[in-house]
């Protein structure tokens, strides 16, 4: 009667095994590592340098554990952080800009481990210190800017065409134009409709004036503001680059909110401040008097040598020097859009820009001026400037164009993004900030273990006692409920938080439950009379209702701090809820497999070890 | 090994009245208490900065206090914080209709209060801060609300469908109860009430209700068993049945909580505390005060034992 079919057993068997496996990184420590990594998704760090780089280490005479190369990216592995950090200023002066490196923890856990994918847990901020941020962003001001720009627009088109009005403001978030004639504004209706598909307008009698109202259209309004925060986001992500940052981790929350959490990054005085600064392009005439030909090192030469009077000397993001002249074309903020695309003659990956109408005058006449030389776009940061493309002026044009000569669509997007990111699209402010020192989060992660392991042991030792053979029966399910709760929480690499080691103690604490219920349950159906397998058999079924209906009131409580909660409380509720389903298969199903492998297969089964029943019979009544 | 060798039924319900005076006069007190002093609200919910600062020596959170005062500093709140070495530094929020400028300002004052730590003794690091805006905080308070109403209504919902509406009744409200009373300790203290407090209060209230549905279960298969029995009886039965498995699965679960209390360090402190009071609290309330509770609402035989139709048998063939 206590006995499982084959397949029950084969499942609770694989069960524990995979989840063995994919528990068993988390066993394993954390080696210090650099990493250098490509700042844009093109840049590879590719076999001659990672050799070169190597090599350089080893010559220093710096103790090298390994290096590993993946996707474009290489990891240096060091045996202790002193070498660590010796090795990262080191591989600082060697690369050439444009890669970042950072130093991190890379996970000890063996290769062969690694290729199925089984990982250690991932740790949130508070557990292995570093900075979270959370960053608004200032739409109003997003929007203002936006129709300001319409409102340049607008006129300059109307001067363009020559429709004389008599006004020209804006009004909040409308657009007004006033005009003394009907014949105008029937024309400027038509033109404005006509250019710019963005605004909705309408006419508007105002006083003796007549006017039209141009509004920005909702879904523009809403496209303008993913698009304002896409542009955050990606500049954001520039920043952190350079602060030399791990994996860190840039998201969008919310319609108009952006979460930077950087791992292990210990002043965050110096991180506000570089997230915080303004970037911006500069448009400059590369300096063609002084280059030594058309090619990407026609200014080789003056590598070692101060800029000649009256130019700058920048690195482009090759890492090749280039001249350019000290006059500015334009600035970053002339430019409406910069979107990547295909040349319509030859197919291949451009970025198509979009300038203002005071920058399209300005480029116009630049161009036509300059034909068959060279132009400059540099982004331009508080101690670093850098050439992100010099292309050959081909033929005249004004505020649009397009930039060619880009590699592949992959490096197109990411010009466009750049340069459009250079600065941000709305100002923004942080709204919360939370910061651990890395000592502290290491001081948490001792604390919880100590409290999930002396809280286990003070649990297993009671209920060993308590009940017997049963209690240690339990002990077991409990312990691969352990097992399975950190092997779900790696493999789905949930952020573990420190109210999520609580949740981890706290569900092994409430998952004995089930097991106290169906060892109460037994006993009484002994007590009652029963034979010890049929008092198993019951005692499991009469159970299960229960244990079904405790989970399901806890599991309620879960789901809606998983829903409501934020930050580190997020990290309790997912443990919280996790612990909930492990704590019934291990509680029900692998305890009931141990209980039927012990008694099942015996056809007689004179008592069960389940603590003294007894003392029911024997008391007087 | 067993504790409980419980031999007679005990007569609960008998007492019922006593126990229902003293949860009352303990709510009483804990509304009153939140009333009054109302609950120590983390920076979390009331926004402000928190910074926690260490020094290699012991620190002096006196001569902090002074030197922050002295700067300029309004209603901060200086704090010993787990070992000697550390201090706990509250800044309020600094009141500004323009949130803009509020957290600029906030901004600005956390590093001019570690330059003043600084000049007090030249060891102070930093080893946390957290800084929440005061939009944020609004929000959380709000989520947070909304957490514990909807658990309530789940919970309620499913009390509901699962037994009859006076059973689903008297257990959110004895568990209820309960969570007024973990407040009320709250206020009356005056411990920080965090996010993690809210988790474990929430946790807590999910996991006393489950004690109920036991005695509840218990009570529906006893009115269904013992046909001549009052409905005191009946109770009396069911929680006598129940009592030794409640204490020992909270018993177990707060080894648990005590070895978080004691081990895990102080930012788990009062989650760890609140469970404490919620795990005692929730044995006395699931049981003696649910139980009265439903048979105040009238909750009888009938709800259980649904009189007996007589079908049809379908004729043999």
């Amino acid at each position: 009667m206590n006995k499982y079919p084959a397949w029950k057993y084969v499942l609770i068997a694989v069960a524990l095994v995979v989840s063995i496996i994919y528990a068993s990184p988390n066993l394993f420590g954390e080696v210090p590592v650099v990493q250098v990594s490509g700042a844009r998704a093109s840049v590879k760090v590719e076999e001659p340098m990672r050799g070169e780089l190597e090599a350089a280490i080893k010559g220093a005479g710096l103790a090298l554990a390994g290096v590993d190369a993946q996707e474009g990216q290489a990891t240096f592995r060091f045996p202790d952080t002193d070498t660590q950090i010796k090795a990262r200023d080191l591989i600082q002066s060697k690369v050439p800009p444009g890669y970042v490196v950072a130093l991190n923890l890379q996970s000890s856990t063996p290769s062969w481990l690694q290729a199925l994918g089984a990982k250690p847990m991932y740790l949130g901020l508070d557990l292995r210190g570093g900075v979270h941020f959370l960053l608004q962003v200032d739409m109003k001001a997003a929007a203002n800017k936006s129709v300001e720009r319409y409102l340049g627009d607008i006129r300059s088109i109307l001067r363009d065409k020559k429709v004389y009005y008599s006004g020209l403001a804006r009004e909040g978030e409308r657009v007004v134009v006033r005009f003394r004639e009907a014949d105008q504004r029937a024309a400027a209706l038509k033109l404005v409709e006509k250019e710019m598909p963005d605004l909705a307008i309408r006419e508007q009698a105002a006083g003796d004036e007549i006017a039209i109202v141009a509004t920005i259209k909702p879904e523009v309004v809403k496209r303008e503001q993913e698009l304002a925060l896409l542009q955050n986001i990606q500049t954001l992500r520039n920043r952190v680059n350079e602060l030399g940052v791990a994996e860190p981790i840039i998201q969008q929350q919310g319609a108009d909110r952006i979460v930077v959490q950087l791992a292990g990054v210990q002043d965050p005085g110096r991180a506000k401040e570089i997230l915080g600064r303004t970037a911006t392009l500069e448009v400059r005439m590369v300096s063609e008097e002084h280059a030594a030909g058309p090619g990407q090192n026609a200014f080789a030469a003056y590598k070692d040598q101060p800029a000649p009077f009256g130019t700058d000397k920048f690195p482009d993001a090759e890492g090749n020097v280039v001249l350019v002249k000290k006059i500015l074309v334009i600035t970053g903020d002339r430019i409406k859009d910069a979107q990547p695309g295909f040349d319509q003659r030859d197919g291949r990956p451009v970025v198509s820009m979009a300038l203002d109408d005071a920058g399209g005058r300005i480029m116009r006449q630049t161009t036509r001026e300059n034909l068959k030389k060279r132009m400059g776009m540099m982004l331009v940061e508080r101690n670093s400037t850098t050439v992100l493309t010099w292309p050959v002026i081909q033929e005249e044009f004004g505020n649009r164009f397009q930039i060619s000569g880009i590699g592949d669509t992959q490096e197109a997007r990411n010009l466009a993004l750049l340069l459009r990111a250079g600065a941000l699209a709305a100002p923004m402010d942080i709204i919360e900030e939370r910061t651990v020192g890395p000592s502290l989060g290491a001081e948490n992660i001792a604390k919880g273990f100590k409290s999930v392991v002396y809280g286990f042991m003070a649990i297993a030792l009671f209920i060993a006692v308590y009940y017997a053979l049963f209690g240690v029966i339990s002990v077991a399910a409990l312990a691969a409920n352990l097992l399975f709760l950190v092997a779900l929480l790696s493999m789905l690499q949930a952020t573990l938080t420190l109210p999520g080691i609580a949740a981890i103690a706290l569900a092994l604490g409430m998952a004995i439950d089930a097991n106290v219920l169906i060892n109460e349950r037994i006993r009484e159906e002994l007590r009652a009379g029963m034979s010890p397998q049929m008092a198993i058999q019951v005692g499991y079924e009469r159970a299960f209702d229960t244990i079904f209906d405790s989970n399901i009131t806890t599991l309620i409580a879960g789901l809606a701090l998983l829903t409501f909660g934020s930050g580190p409380v997020r990290g309790f509720a997912v443990v919280h809820c996790l612990g909930i389903l492990t704590s019934i298969f291990s509680a029900v199903m692998v305890s009931r497999g141990i209980v039927n492998l012990i008694y099942g297969g015996r056809r007689k089964v004179a008592s069960v070890s389940i603590g003294n029943t007894e003392w029911h019979k024997k008391a007087p009544a | 090994m067993e504790f409980f060798k419980i031999r007679r039924t005990i007569p609960f319900m008998r007492h019922a009245l006593v126990f229902n005076v003293i949860s009352l006069v303990t709510f009483v007190l804990a509304v009153g208490f939140l009333a009054v002093r109302g609950l120590h609200f983390s920076i979390e919910f009331t926004g402000g900065t928190v910074m926690e600062v260490t020094h290699q020596g012991a620190a002096q959170p006196d001569r902090i206090r002074d030197a922050l005062g002295a700067a300029g500093f309004k209603d901060i709140n200086v704090l010993k914080f787990g070992s000697s070495q550390d201090v706990l530094i509250r800044l309020p929020l600094k009141p500004n209709p323009d949130p803009k400028i509020q957290n600029e300002e906030m901004q600005k004052q956390s590093t001019a209060a570690m330059e003043v730590l600084r000049s007090v003794d030249a060891t102070a690091k930093l080893t946390r801060t957290e800084f929440v805006g005061g939009q944020v905080g609004k929000e959380l308070a709000t989520d947070g609300a909304l957490a514990l109403l909807v658990v309530c209504l789940g919970i309620m919902v499913y009390l509901a469908f699962r037994f009859e509406w006076r059973f689903a009744v008297a257990t959110i409200l004895a568990n209820l109860h309960d969570v007024v009373i973990i407040l009320g300790m709250f206020a009356a203290f005056q411990w920080e009430f965090s996010l993690p407090v809210l988790a474990a209060v929430l946790a807590i209230l999910g996991y006393s209700v489950n004690e109920s549905v036991v005695v509840f279960d218990r009570v529906r298969e006893n009115f269904r068993k013992m046909r001549r029995a009052s409905v005191d009886e009946i109770m009396d039965a069911s929680i006598t049945g129940t009592i030794s498995r409640t204490i020992i699965t909270h018993g177990s679960t707060q080894m648990m909580v005590l070895s978080i209390l004691f081990f895990g360090g102080a930012s788990l402190y009062y989650f760890a505390l609140a469970l404490t009071i919620g795990i005692c609290f929730g044995i006395y309330s699931s049981v003696l005060v649910a139980a009265p509770l439903a048979k105040y609402l009238g909750a009888s035989r009938e709800d259980f034992v649904k009189p007996e139709k007589k079908t049809a048998e379908p004729a043999m063939p």
